[in-house]
Formats: C-alpha cells, sequence, structure tokens
C-alpha cells in the first residue's frame, strides 16, 4: 500500500498537502480544524508587525458559470498580535505534535529584527520558517513581500540574516512578478536557503464593475492591485516550478514546494512531478472548505496505487526531463488529427476553429466523399501554400448555402426525419473531414471538441530521424541568418 | 391609428382563465438562464438554426445571454422572427430547435432554446424599450395583407424595414389570428400574443378589423395597392355530416378555444367527447379538462400510432387525465334540444388494410359537449372569382401555390403564405413563410421599377 509520508528539506510530513500562509492559516483554532480534515502541514498566515486590513479585500473571475477560476486579494499579513499568534503555534504544536506547523515570517528589513523574530518563532516551537518574499500588495509599499523578492541582494542577505539565527529549515517564498523566476531563486539558494516555495500571488487587477466604472475589490470606490491565484494561475505556477527545479546553475536544486492554484489531487501530482516535494492550497480551500483535502488524499493515492509508486520520492520529479528547450523538440516528429466519427457529435467546432484559429485543413465534405484527389506536398510548415488550396468552401459560404435551406415544421406521421428531428447518430454532412496532408498537428481541433477521444491526434510514420533544430543548426542545415533567430541572451 | 391602439389593453385575459391556463412551461429566471446558455457549445453552422424555419441564429442569441447582453439577444431573435416571443411559446421545439440539438447525442440534455428565447424575449419586453427596428425609408409603394395573422404580420414587418407600407385587413376585432385565438392559452396566452403585435405596430403596420374581404373587396384592394399578399389561413372546421350536427352542445375546437381565451367560455360541462386527435383536437381536450369536464373522451378513427399529434401532445393529453377512444367512428348525435350523447361505431382493419365498420357495434358515449377537430377547410374559393383573367392565382386542393422562396403565386401581383398555402402547420412556418415573401415582395418591387 503505497503512502504519503514524506519528508521535506529534513521535515516529517504525515503527506504533502500543506495549507498555503493565507486566511485558511489565520489563527490556531482553524489550523487545528484544518489538521482534523485531513491537512499534513500549515503554513501559519505571516507573522510580523500587526497591520490595519482594508474593507473588502478580495475579488473573482468567474468563468462560464463557474465562480472563482481566478482569485485576488489585497489583504496583508496577519494583523494579530504577534505573541497571540506565537502562542498559538505552542498550542497547536502541543496537541499536534505530528503535524507540520511552519511560521511565514515577514519583518522589516534590519538584521537584528529578523534575528529577533526567527528566534521567538522557533521557540514558539514552528518545525521550520518561510520567508515571505513575495506578497505583492501593501507590504511592497513598505520595503518587505515581493520588495524584498525582486531583487535578488536583498533575497540574499535577509536569507542569510535568517540562517544566522536558524535551527530548523528555512523556506523561501518566491513571488512570480520577475522577469527570470531561476535568480532570485539562486540569490536564496546563496543566502543559504534550505527549501523554496513557489508562487506566491501574481500582480492584478481581475475587474472593474461596468456600471460604476471602480476597479473589484471596491474600497470606498477606489482599488489597488492585488496577488492573483486560484486555478486561473496553475498553468504560470508549474512553469515556474520547473524552471526552477530545472536550474543546476549553482548545483542540484534546493527542495521546493509547489503553490499555485492546487485544488485536486492531479494538480497535486502535476507539481509533485516537476519536482514539488509538497504542496501548498490556499483558494481552493478558501473556495470550498477544507475538506477538499480528503480527496486531494485519497485521490492521490488511488493513482499512485495504480501507478506502482510507493512513496511521493517514487514519482517526484519524474517529469522533469520531458521539458525541454524547444530547441530540443524533435522537428520531424508528426501528428494529424483523426475525427473518429461515431463519436462526433456534429457540432463542429473543430471545423470552425482550424478554419479561423489554424490551418484550413477541416472540411464539410464528407457527405461528397471527401477530396477526390489529394494535393500532395503542400503542407504549410515547409512552403507557402495558397489560402484554401483545394478550393472547399469557406466558412461563410457554408452558412450563406445553410440560410437559404427552407425548413418546415415536420407534421407526424406524414413526414418522416425532417430536420429537427434528432438521431443518435450525427447526419454524416455534419461530420466534418480532416486533410491529413495539410494538417499540422497543431492540436486546436483536438482541444475544442467537447467530446472525449472524439478527435485524437494520431503519429504520422515519416520515417525521419528525430532532429531537433539545435541539431539542424549543428549540421549547418538552416537558412543563412536563422541560427541567430531569437533571444540574444540565449 | 395603430399608434394610439394598444392591443393588449383591448383584451385581458380572465383572472380564472389565467389560474386554471397557468405556463406549461414557465419562464427561467436569471439564475436559471444563464448557466443553461453557458451550456450551449456554440456550434457552426448550428443544426438548431437550421432546423428553425425562420433559421434564428440560435447559439448566436444564447451567448448573448451568456453575456449579459439581452436586448442584443432580443435583436438577434426579432431580426429572424418578429413573433419570437410567440413562438418561444408555442413552437413544438422538440421537432424543431430542441430536437436538433447534438447535445441528444453527448448527454441527452438538449439545450432549452425555447425557455432561453422567452427569456431574452421577455427581457425585452420588460424594459419597455421599443423593437429594436425602424422602417426603412418611404419608397412609396403599398402592399395591402389579407389576414392579420402570424404570416401576414412577418411579412408587414419586412415591407416595413424596406419602406414599403403594409396595410392588414382582418375580419376579426384584434390582430394577430390563430396567434391570438387559436393557441393553448398554457402555451401563449391571447395578451402575449398581442403585446408582442403591440410592438410590430410600432414599425407603422396599419391593420383595418373587422373586415371580411370577398372577391369585390379583393378587386378593389389589388387596384389600389402595389401588391397583395394572401395570408389567410384556413377557413371553418369540418363537419361530421351526420344528423344532429346543428344542435346546442356541439362545437369546434377553434371556437372553443378562442372562446376561453377571449373569456366567454369558463366553464365545460361535466361529460366532453373531441372528435379528431390532432395537436388542436389534444389543446381542446386539454382545456375542457381544465375547464371543469369530469370526463373527456377523444374520439378517433384510427390508432395512437397514427395519430397526427405530436407523441409530447398526446403524452401531455394523458397526464391532463384525457381518455382515448381508438378505432371508432362518430356514426350520430343523441339528444332532444341539447346533446346528450354521441353514437359512435367500431372500426376493424380489413383484408387490404383499409378500415371498415364492425357490424352490431355500434354504441353510445354519453357526452353534454361534442367538440369538432376533425381538420380546417380552406376558404379560397372566392380567389376563384379571377380564374376568368389570365394571370389566375393558382390553387391546389384549396390551397395557394407559391414559390417557396419568394411566396410569389402565379399571378406576380400576388403572394402568399401560412396556413392557406401549406395546409396547417406552424405559426413559425407562416412567419417564415411571410419573411421570405415580405423580401420577396420588396425584390418584386424593386424589379418593376428597375425595369420601368
Amino acid at each position: 500500500m503505497p503512502t504519503l509520508e514524506a519528508t521535506f528539506a529534513g521535515i516529517k510530513c504525515m503527506n504533502p498537502f500543506w495549507l498555503a500562509s493565507a486566511p485558511p492559516t489565520n489563527c490556531g483554532e482553524q489550523i487545528m480544524r484544518a489538521f482534523d480534515a485531513g491537512w499534513g502541514g500549515a503554513v501559519w498566515k505571516t507573522i510580523g508587525a500587526p497591520i490595519t486590513n482594508v474593507s473588502s479585500r478580495y475579488s473573482s473571475i468567474d468563468w462560464n458559470g463557474q465562480r472563482m477560476m481566478g482569485f485576488n486579494n489585497i489583504e496583508l499579513i496577519s494583523d494579530r498580535p504577534t505573541e497571540v499568534n506565537l502562542r498559538e503555534i505552542s498550542e497547536v504544536k502541543r496537541r499536534y505534535p505530528k503535524h507540520v506547523v511552519i511560521a511565514s515570517l515577514m519583518v522589516e528589513s534590519k538584521q537584528d529584527v529578523w534575528h529577533e523574530m526567527v528566534q521567538r518563532a522557533e521557540d514558539a516551537g514552528a518545525d521550520g520558517l518561510e520567508l515571505n518574499f513575495g506578497c505583492p500588495h501593501g507590504m511592497s509599499e513598505r520595503g518587505m513581500g515581493s520588495a524584498v523578492g525582486q531583487v535578488p541582494e536583498y533575497c540574499q542577505q535577509i536569507t542569510g540574516w535568517v540562517k544566522e539565527k536558524a535551527r530548523t529549515p528555512v523556506i523561501v517564498k518566491l513571488t512570480p512578478n520577475i522577469s527570470d523566476i531561476r535568480i532570485p531563486a539562486r540569490a536564496a539558494k546563496r543566502g543559504g536557503a534550505d527549501a523554496l516555495s513557489a508562487i506566491n500571488t501574481i500582480n492584478s487587477i481581475t475587474g472593474i464593475d461596468l456600471h460604476t466604472l471602480e476597479p473589484r475589490p471596491m474600497v470606498d470606490g477606489k482599488s489597488s492591485h492585488g496577488g492573483y491565484c486560484g486555478p486561473a494561475v496553475k498553468p504560470i505556477a508549474l512553469n515556474m516550478v520547473q524552471q526552477v527545479n530545472s536550474d543546476f546553475t549553482d548545483g542540484d536544486p534546493l527542495p521546493m514546494s509547489g503553490i499555485g492554484g492546487i485544488g485536486s489531487w492531479q494538480d497535486a501530482a502535476e507539481f509533485i512531478l516537476l519536482g514539488s516535494g509538497t504542496v501548498q492550497v490556499c483558494t481552493a480551500a478558501m473556495h470550498f472548505g477544507y475538506r477538499i483535502v480528503e480527496d486531494m488524499a485519497d485521490g492521490l493515492l488511488e493513482w499512485m496505487r495504480q501507478k506502482g509508486y510507493e512513496t511521493i520520492d517514487d514519482f517526484r520529479g519524474l517529469s522533469l526531463p520531458n521539458m525541454r528547450e524547444w530547441k530540443n523538440l524533435n522537428l520531424n516528429y508528426r501528428v494529424v488529427a483523426e475525427i473518429h466519427a461515431e463519436k462526433c457529435i456534429g457540432c463542429q467546432l473543430c471545423y470552425t476553429a482550424c478554419w479561423d484559429g489554424a490551418h484550413q485543413c477541416i472540411h464539410l465534405d464528407r457527405a461528397d466523399g471527401g477530396m477526390k484527389q489529394p494535393v500532395i506536398g503542400t503542407d504549410p510548415r515547409y512552403a507557402h501554400a495558397e489560402p484554401n488550396p483545394h478550393g472547399k468552401p469557406t466558412p461563410a459560404m457554408v452558412l450563406c448555402e445553410s440560410s437559404k435551406v427552407i425548413s418546415t415544421t415536420p407534421i407526424p406521421k406524414l413526414d418522416r426525419g425532417g430536420l429537427g428531428v434528432n438521431s443518435s447518430l450525427t447526419p454524416i454532412e455534419r461530420i466534418p473531414r480532416v486533410d491529413v496532408d495539410e494538417c499540422v498537428g497543431c492540436n486546436l481541433c483536438s482541444l475544442v471538441c467537447p467530446v472525449p477521444d472524439c478527435i485524437t491526434m494520431e503519429r504520422v510514420e515519416n520515417e525521419l530521424p528525430s532532429q531537433t533544430w539545435a541539431e539542424r543548426v549543428a549540421a549547418g542545415a538552416v537558412p543563412a541568418g536563422a541560427e541567430h533567430a531569437g533571444n540574444p541572451n540565449n | 391609428m395603430s399608434e394610439a391602439t394598444s392591443f393588449q389593453e383591448q383584451s385581458k385575459s380572465l383572472p380564472e382563465i389565467a389560474a386554471r391556463f397557468p405556463d406549461l412551461h414557465p419562464a427561467f429566471d436569471k439564475q436559471a438562464a444563464v448557466p443553461e446558455a453557458n451550456r450551449c457549445l456554440f456550434c457552426f453552422d448550428a443544426p438548431c438554426t437550421q432546423a428553425c424555419p425562420t433559421h434564428i441564429d440560435v447559439p448566436k442569441f444564447i451567448k448573448k445571454i451568456a453575456s449579459g447582453n439581452l436586448m442584443g439577444s432580443a435583436k438577434t431573435i426579432l431580426d429572424a422572427n418578429i413573433l419570437g416571443a410567440s413562438c418561444s411559446r408555442a413552437c413544438p421545439v422538440q421537432v424543431l430547435c430542441e430536437g436538433a440539438c447534438v447535445m441528444h447525442r453527448y448527454n441527452k440534455k438538449p439545450i432549452e432554446i425555447a425557455r432561453l428565447q422567452r427569456f431574452a424575449m421577455d427581457a425585452l419586453h420588460e424594459s419597455g424599450a421599443p423593437l429594436p427596428f425602424s422602417p426603412g425609408e418611404e419608397t412609396g409603394k403599398a402592399v395591402a395583407l389579407i389576414g392579420g395573422g402570424p404570416a401576414s404580420l412577418a411579412c408587414a414587418a419586412e415591407l416595413r424595414r424596406r419602406g414599403i407600407r403594409a396595410d392588414i385587413y382582418d375580419a376579426r376585432p384584434l390582430p394577430g389570428g390563430l396567434n391570438t385565438y387559436g393557441i393553448a392559452e398554457y402555451k401563449l396566452t391571447l395578451e402575449a400574443s398581442l403585446r408582442e403585435i403591440d410592438m410590430l405596430a410600432q414599425l407603422g403596420v396599419n391593420f383595418h378589423f373587422n373586415v371580411m374581404v370577398d372577391a369585390a373587396k379583393l378587386a378593389e384592394l389589388e387596384a389600389a395597392y402595389d401588391a397583395v399578399f394572401l395570408g389567410l389561413g384556413l377557413g371553418a372546421i369540418h363537419r361530421l355530416g351526420v344528423a344532429g350536427e346543428q344542435m346546442q352542445g356541439v362545437t369546434n375546437a377553434l371556437d372553443f378555444i378562442a372562446g376561453y381565451k377571449g373569456g366567454e367560455i369558463t366553464s365545460a360541462p361535466e361529460r366532453v367527447a373531441v372528435v379528431g386527435a390532432g395537436n388542436t383536437a389534444i389543446d381542446a381536450a386539454n382545456a375542457a379538462v381544465r375547464l371543469g369536464a369530469r370526463e373527456v373522451h377523444m374520439i378517433y378513427r384510427r390508432g395512437p400510432e397514427q395519430m397526427s399529434a405530436f407523441d409530447f401532445e398526446y403524452e401531455h393529453a394523458k397526464q391532463e387525465g384525457v381518455k382515448f377512444l381508438w378505432h371508432v367512428q362518430s356514426v350520430g348525435i343523441q339528444g332532444s334540444d341539447a346533446v346528450a350523447g354521441l353514437e359512435l361505431q367500431k372500426l376493424e382493419p380489413s383484408a387490404d388494410g383499409s378500415l371498415a365498420p364492425a357490424a352490431g357495434s355500434n354504441f353510445v358515449l354519453p357526452v353534454d359537449l361534442i367538440v369538432l377537430a376533425i381538420g380546417q377547410s380552406t376558404h379560397t374559393e372566392f380567389l376563384t372569382a379571377f380564374n376568368d383573367r389570365a394571370e389566375t392565382v393558382r390553387l391546389e386542393r384549396g390551397r395557394i401555390l407559391i414559390d417557396r422562396v419568394s411566396g410569389q403565386t402565379s399571378n406576380p401581383k400576388y403572394f402568399a403564405g401560412g396556413d392557406c398555402t401549406n395546409g396547417g402547420r406552424e405559426v413559425v412556418d407562416a412567419v417564415a413563410d411571410g419573411k421570405r415573401a415580405g423580401i420577396g415582395i420588396a425584390a418584386w418591387l424593386e424589379g418593376n421599377n428597375a425595369n420601368a
């Protein structure tokens, strides 16, 4: 039976699921309830000199009827006295000795102030420290949070101060609001950090009330940029986690606690596959409560069982080697779309997507027997093909023909069939056809298709050996000048 | 004339009728409409749009509901179908847009297009905004439209948008034809029909009520107008052809439905027989139940597999408690001064597949009211008064023959659409006919100008 137990930067964890430093970890009472629900650890809401918050504080982006695809906050660090937070840390650790409590810290950028805070947090019983170098709003205006994380020298220096004092592992939480997250990650490592966590929230304006013209969240008619998180940021977070975890510039990467849009066991597995040792969750717990951890653990264990992984370490980082720079991808690999007619429901979203958003190689001529004479050799990757090379009707022409059709209400028993009579079989004229010669294998049709496995991308055996751009450049097989095209920094 | 008149104000539903005929498909509220709109896949060249006789761009109006652009949604609907509100309630969508929805093959739950359409149209009406179209620049041309039903209304709208005068002549005191008087109240209230026509009047359509157009009047109109549109609908319901049909207690489905909708009929007697098994027959039978009849029978010569009502209408009637007598025909009406019974005879399939009366099978169904719903005749006879002329409006089995695309008849000055051309279909078919004819008339008038 697989186990979720793991060790992260020397900290023993009963499972990799931690609550991130945020409103769900505001006080001891909350955190103890979270532990009861199954969370393995909690990063305490950032402790520092108490602040005053505004009202309101949150805003979100809904998508297609679903709430909170993206979430934004302008709340600051803990507004409770430091001694209260520390007293509750002691209480929680006394009652839940096996659960992980990490103290998130943020104080003014002075060595003695950091030293004192580190000492007090560890004396309270914290299992580790997380340095909040990422908060992008409010605190950064006061020279803290992301104002530190955005300047590698500050990041290194303060990490160094903390390490002078710390007896427990020090985790540096990185801000994504920079151009290359590897730079502050390296700085933290030079400062002596034991681990990293990423990402903090992303600078954002979630929206504007179109009646009042006031951006959200609204504070007395005004707003301020906030920190964006939730499902929408997961791809950004995965990329940044991978960038840091694949960076061997200063030796092996540090342990990583992955953060950003995690709400399910699949999300967690993805962050672990890109090298994270634990994952931190906030928005999903704010949306649905602590109870979400039950399926995160249950689902991850079941997946591990199916895959034959005994521990988190068995699969941690396994996807990292599959991420490469573009120049190291095989240019001779080719897939084309295949529409499985028996699954097609006839929505023709693939058709309109291919014509307007891709390469005009899906046609509505299946009922006419498709293209009589395939034209070989106009693959637009290699030559400038004429638009609509085979003279197929454009979407506008298709719609024009449809508008001329005279439809009538079928009279029962008299009119068999009829356009409005549904059938479990999609009429063949509504099932699009892929011109496989022209298809560049972009995936778009398979992404827009609402039916699972209806459009699959099938490998085309072209008997060409694997060749990457880098290999082509090395072989001198690219047009003159092309080998230098790209980022001059690389 | 039309601006000063609100048709809706002229005929209010009685509260007891409203209470007995609540919405069969209640309106969506916003909480329900937006998630339903978001379910729509936004098909390309959508089958729902193709199946709609008026080709409403369904995905387009649904996405506008999802985006909160309700005025744009209503405009999208009205642009294709000027009676979009009525059709959202009256259409047999199971065999039209919703029947064509690809979701039948996805998760078996078609998008509730009709209720979404009603949601958008209700939002427009409740906003108090005018029709989102303006009359075209006046061309000086004028068209007479005979009959004030959906075909003529749709035709008139197209004409007005092209700057052509549209004068509607109707025999009744209020417009809308069967849309106003003939649709079950739980689908489309009389008021809702009139409200929609009130908006249409904003385009400057002229209405002339209580005008019975006969051959002489038609000749007069033909001389006075540049073109004539025939939106006559159908004529009277067929008679049974048995003795006693003039007796009190014998009526027809159209009079019965118009009667309760207009408030002249507020109750039904204990026992009612409806003869016929089409959609109108079911509307009448359901109405009898809701008006208080304790026992309602539908009488049909053949079996349920041959009935011309839609399947969902049959199911609805069963739910209302209507009973069915299959394979029987009416042979007599009993009673002295009022109906007391309907004499029926059983039919059996004979060797050649036709139905033959079974000897000695006669029986009497005790009833207080007989409602006939065995199809309508045409009333196009007066058009044959032109038969001595070169350019005849040609008929086939009483139906006016038209070019399906332009609505033009064999006499180029005459166009036609709706039930008088198709033998009786749905409101939406009449609207589609009228729309095509309106465009056809405008094109023909323009062509005439060009030739002149």
